[in-house]
């Protein structure tokens, strides 16, 4: 196959038999069902072989991924949202228990108010699993990064499950021309290997066993470790991948004409490809403006962060999630980032595209021009383009 | 960049020729971006959806607000919705009627274009009598009022991605590039 038009929801199907995914296990929400129901469409016309295990909820489906990593297979499913939520408890298994499943994530906001748009909250919440995590901005992006994730889960250093987002609507339901590799380069890529960790029944083992305090936290601290050293896996993945496909995506934060830049936006998902043409714009003007994109959340590129600050007057974040009771939840992370850094630089949080509103050109545009007047002491939070203010807010008696 | 919205109902086949448009789109060695209208669509309930081209990549990913061309797969949405929202002044104008341009009273400073495409259908047997399938015709009438694809282009990428009747519907796409009534903007 060469280059053909395809939602990104079929770029995680056509990456997923790519993958040569040996099981599959899903439960059917919005925006995530085309992927599922694609993959069901290759299983039944034999293009590929896979045990397509159906389930009653996505806390099966997780299991079934589980169950089968276990097993020493390959696996992968999909989901979105509610769904998401509610396989929380298993996602700390997999990543425990080192699973090396992959998940396609739809971004969609959480419920209520109830909605199928996009936002970053379902994926944010699950920051702490043990999971890594990815945020595409393209359909080819997210093809070739459910490839790169396979790389990277089923290192034997690694061993963790990877979760590969895209923004609902934005790439799950729109169409662009993608690039399908060739099969045989990526079985070169990344080889059907059988783990040595798995169950067997020449060689009876246990996995998620009773631990006390005694080990516990030893086993805790292994998956932390895992987790540190990915960093590395995983621009190594990418590298490796760029040598073999000609398509590389810069690691974990890669930036966008940042090196002169006074300010710096920092995104995520598919609002970073629209603030690509917002910053070529405003550097025509003379605007010394940049953009970095949070390719990859977890692990957290720390060091990527405290580099870009060390030669910028402003940073600011634009978070598509929030988390309650404080900040934006990139917001945060960026700033704990500048910590340890020597210089740092003001910053601001721009809390938008909440819910699926969009973010177009003009509210990027509008979001540099305030970074870019951002002074010592200015308020550091604002929730961009609200409609009402709050003392019209009534709720139905 | 050129940006189209299509007007349609659920089941009309809207989404359908954005999807085709992308596809002849691509054959030309151009960039192309579709998608719907983000909603929960519906059947008989009136839906939206967008294709962008362009010579270079389309990075821009946020809904049309301002369309080069809108097409109107049912003419009954005329009264319901406002079409023209946001069509730049000499832009295009497709419209599914029966009426020749010259008989719409649409306030458009552009380029009008109406085309049966529903008789097209019916003629060719796509859809049912009650649920005539009209995207592949209307998207031989658009090949014709914006030069923007070849028909063979359109013809392409239907016999590629229609499973149902692929013949047929490239003939309803010919047919309407044929009889598509166009009243250009004066100059």
């Amino acid at each position: 196959m060469a280059k053909v038009v395809m939602t990104g929801n079929y770029a995680q199907s056509y990456a997923s038999k790519l993958a040569r995914a040996q099981v599959v296990a899903a439960y059917p929400i919005t925006p995530q069902t085309s992927i599922v129901e694609k993959i069901a469409d290759f299983v039944s016309s034999g293009e590929m072989e896979t045990q397509f295990i159906k389930v009653e909820s996505e806390h099966s489906a997780m299991q079934v991924c589980i169950s089968a990593a276990a097993l020493g297979a390959r696996s992968y499913t999909a989901t979105s949202s509610q769904g998401l939520l509610l396989m929380h408890e298993l996602l700390f298994w997999a990543a425990g228990q080192r699973a090396p499943i992959i998940m396609g994530i739809i971004n969609r906001a959480v419920a209520p108010p109830w909605s199928i748009w996009t936002d970053h909250t379902d994926s944010m919440a699950q920051r702490d699993t043990g999971w890594i995590q990815y945020y595409c901005e393209s359909n080819q992006e997210v093809l070739d990064t459910v490839l790169q994730a396979y790389k990277v889960a089923e290192d034997p250093e690694i061993r963790l499950p990877v979760m590969v987002m895209e923004d609902a609507f934005y790439l799950s339901h729109t169409i662009e021309a993608v690039d399908v590799p060739p099969q045989g380069a990526v079985d070169a890529y990344i080889p059907l290997k059988r783990s040595p960790w798995v169950l067997d029944i020449e060689k009876p083992t246990r996995m998620g066993s009773f631990m006390g305090p005694d080990i516990y936290m030893e086993y805790r601290y292994i998956v932390a470790k895992a987790m540190q050293e990915s960093r590395k896996v995983i621009v190594e993945a990418d590298e490796d991948y760029g040598r073999r496909f000609g398509r590389s995506y810069g690691g974990l934060l890669p930036t966008y004409r940042c090196d002169d830049a006074d300010v710096v936006l920092l995104t995520i998902g598919t609002a970073s490809c629209t603030a690509k043409e917002v910053v070529d714009e405003l550097r025509k003007e003379g605007k010394k403006v940049g953009l970095a994109r949070m390719r990859v959340f977890r692990p957290f590129p720390e060091e990527e962060i405290a580099r870009l600050a060390s030669s910028v007057r402003a940073i600011g974040v634009v978070d598509r999630s929030w988390g309650f009771g404080y900040a934006g939840t990139m917001f945060t992370e960026v700033a704990g980032a500048l910590y340890k850094s020597k210089s740092k630089p003001l910053m601001k949080d721009y809390i938008t595209g909440i819910g699926g509103r969009d973010i177009t050109p003009q509210v990027l545009r509008g979001i540099y021009l305030d970074l870019l007047k951002v002074r010592e002491g200015d308020e550091e939070m604002e929730w961009w383009g609200l409609r009402r203010p709050e003392k019209e807010v009534k709720h139905n008696a | 960049m050129f940006e189209i919205r299509f007007h349609g109902r659920g089941g009309q086949g809207s989404v359908i020729a954005s999807e085709i448009l992308s596809k002849a789109v691509f054959l030309e060695g151009k960039d192309v971006q579709s998608f719907p209208f983000f909603g929960v669509e519906r059947r008989g309930a009136p839906v939206q959806a967008y294709t962008r081209i362009d010579d270079k990549p389309i990075r821009v990913k946020a809904n049309i607000y301002t369309p080069d061309c809108v097409v109107v797969l049912d003419p009954s949405l005329l009264k319901s919705q406002n079409v023209t929202a946001g069509l730049k002044e000499g832009g295009y104008l497709l419209i599914n009627t029966e009426k020749k341009p010259e008989e719409l009273t649409i306030d458009f400073k552009g380029n009008m274009a109406t085309v049966d495409a529903t008789a097209i259908a019916l003629k060719l047997g796509l859809g049912s009598k009650s649920a005539p399938i009209v995207n592949t015709a209307i998207l031989g009438a658009l090949a014709k009022v914006t030069g923007l694809v070849k028909l063979d282009s359109i013809t392409a990428a239907i016999s590629e991605s229609v499973p149902n009747k692929p013949e047929a519907n490239a003939a309803a796409a010919k047919e309407a590039f044929e009889k598509v009534l166009i009243r250009r903007m004066a100059a």
